[in-house]
């Protein structure tokens, strides 16, 4: 475990040095490629001023938002669709076409139909994460073993009973990537929203960053969606994984 | 209205039995063709009784025991539950599986409390009955543990205890203890022996095993290869608990056999289309 908690640890820093000294040796210049130090000042400074705090904070809220609404309503389609026939020809056949479309293609509509403001951004996140949500409870409806509905049916439960206290949780093991990847489109639609719908915001001081032609602004805004990525990967998906593991045994 | 005014004088007949069924049968229709599983099935079971239902493999006893649990229709004939035709799964008629039939996200207790949430009782009840079934099929050091930690037999207990929990009035056991080896089996014999004879429950059993169900059963339905009829009907009168290796449960357990080896080898008759 230390040992590979070292060896992470120094793959970063050689990452880190590497970058440095392609900086220093002024291959591209500064506005180009700024060194790691530049970056630090910048993430600094504007850490300070709490314009990165502001901005994760109301992204992250959008972001909670229009997951978790993607979830539920993902999760509810994605069921149905099992279960029913006719919603799967119908609802089914939308929402394969919707995973087709790039969320970004929202942002018009939503800003029309919402105004400039976070209906239209969550909106969009909706709109990005629903699809393979929706599909990943759908495949995890069908692989699951029927033997888990007969055994529900036959201590006298309902259709939503056996829904709520067999079906959900069975998902789980079959939705852990789903749920993953749901999550990381919700990621790419806010930015794709943000960059467009200019209000305080992660996305925002990217394009800032765009502007002023300061790069080490836009790395820092990089650097810190990759760490809020890293964070809740481990926090909530690796906490998931390893609830599957515990209960289903599918530990190595 | 008329039709309604006779459905509900269908509503409750008085059969004397718990269980009755009158020439029952089922086809099952597939893409390519139409598969007869069982036919002209009349039998009935009564309150406290324990039946087995002994059978070649194919020969339609899932169905049969499917279709008394409401999970599957018959074609035709009636089935009565209690004076009642069966027209879905219902808690008073639970099923102990083949295969482990339990939630491996939930351990030993909340297994056992599944059936009693799904009943609506509170926390406390669901606590002390599923404490008490899981004490009965002896798993109480076992009762945090999931499903994955628990050997073949364990996990069948888990299933017995879950459907004793909700206190059904007629256990349908689908070949519980295939799966498991010979000793294994032996001993859940014995337990679901005592177990039976402390909860007084009706049980329904098929196996296809001639000594399991020699040392179970009060009766012992034998059927035909596919599709399934009943052919012979044979009391038993041993005292309980039955030994495996007792003389009269292995004469009984021959007995049993040659009835079935006799469809297996022969060929049919049409005297063996006849139920008993
Ligand atoms: N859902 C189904 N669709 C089509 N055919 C079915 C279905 N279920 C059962 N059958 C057919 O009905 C017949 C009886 O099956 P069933 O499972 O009841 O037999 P069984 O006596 O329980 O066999 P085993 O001892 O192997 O469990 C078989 O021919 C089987 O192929
Ligand atoms: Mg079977």
């Amino acid at each position: 475990m230390p040992f590979r908690v070292l060896r992470v640890v120094l793959f970063y820093l050689a990452l880190l040095g590497l970058w440095q000294v392609v900086a220093m040796l002024h291959v591209w210049p500064k506005y180009v490629l700024p060194p790691p130090n530049e970056v630090w000042d910048s993430f600094w400074t504007y850490l300070r001023s709490g314009r990165i705090t502001d901005a994760v904070e109301i992204s992250m809220r959008r972001l909670l938002i229009g997951y978790f609404i993607g979830l539920v309503a993902g999760v509810l389609i994605g069921m149905a669709m099992a279960n029913w026939k006719w919603v799967d020809e119908t609802l089914g056949s939308a929402v394969l076409g919707l995973q087709s479309l790039p969320s970004v293609t929202w942002v018009p509509l939503a800003v029309i139909w919402f105004g400039i403001n976070d209906k239209a951004i969550i909106f969009v996140v909706v709109m990005g994460s629903v699809a393979s949500i929706a599909i990943s409870a759908r495949s995890g409806m069908q692989q699951m073993p029927p033997i888990y509905k007969r055994a529900a049916l036959t201590m006298g439960a309902s259709r939503l009973q056996t829904a709520r206290y067999v079906q959900l949780p069975a998902l789980l093991p079959s939705m852990t990537q789903g749920l993953k990847l749901g999550w990381s489109f919700a990621w790419r639609s806010l930015m794709a929203a943000e960059l467009i719908v200019a209000t305080v915001s992660l996305g925002q001081l990217l394009d800032l960053g765009r502007s002023l032609n300061d790069m080490s602004l836009v790395l820092a805004v990089m650097l810190v969606i990759v760490a809020i990525g890293l964070f809740v990967d481990f926090l909530v998906f690796g906490r998931i994984e390893r609830f599957v593991q515990e209960r289903w045994g599918l530990a190595t | 209205m008329a039709l309604l005014r006779r459905q509900l004088a269908e509503e409750r007949e008085d059969t004397g039995a718990l269980l009755e069924l009158r020439d029952v049968a089922k086809e099952f229709l597939t893409r390519r063709q139409r598969t007869k599983a069982i036919d002209h099935i009349s039998m009935r079971v009564q309150n406290g009784e324990f039946v087995c239902i002994v059978g070649p493999s194919g020969c339609g006893k899932s169905t049969l025991l499917n279709i008394v649990a409401g999970l599957e229709h018959p074609s035709a004939g009636r089935v009565l539950f209690d004076g009642r035709p069966i027209v879905r799964p219902g808690a008073e008629r639970v099923v102990v599986f083949q295969e482990p039939a339990l939630y491996p996200w939930l351990n030993v207790r909340a297994n056992v409390e599944m059936g009693l949430k799904i009943a609506g009782r509170n926390g406390a009840d669901r606590k002390r009955l599923a404490e008490r079934y899981i004490e009965l099929v002896n798993l109480k050091r076992f009762s945090k543990a999931y499903m994955h930690e628990l050997s073949g037999g364990m996990r069948q207990r888990v299933q017995l205890a879950r459907a004793l929990a909700v206190e059904p009035r007629m256990l349908l056991m689908d070949e519980p203890f295939a799966a498991l080896d010979a000793q294994t089996r032996d001993v859940l014999q014995q337990e679901l022996q005592e177990i039976w004879a402390r909860t007084g429950a009706t049980v329904l059993f098929v196996t296809h095993n001639v000594r399991e169900a020699a040392i179970l059963g009060d009766r012992v339905f034998v059927m035909t290869p596919a599709p399934g009829r009943l052919k012979r009907e044979i009391g038993v009168d041993l005292p309980r608990p039955r030994s495996p290796d007792s003389h009269a449960v292995v004469d009984l357990a021959a007995r049993i056999r040659a009835e079935l080896e006799h469809d297996i080898y022969a060929v049919p008759s049409p005297e063996d289309s006849y139920a008993i």
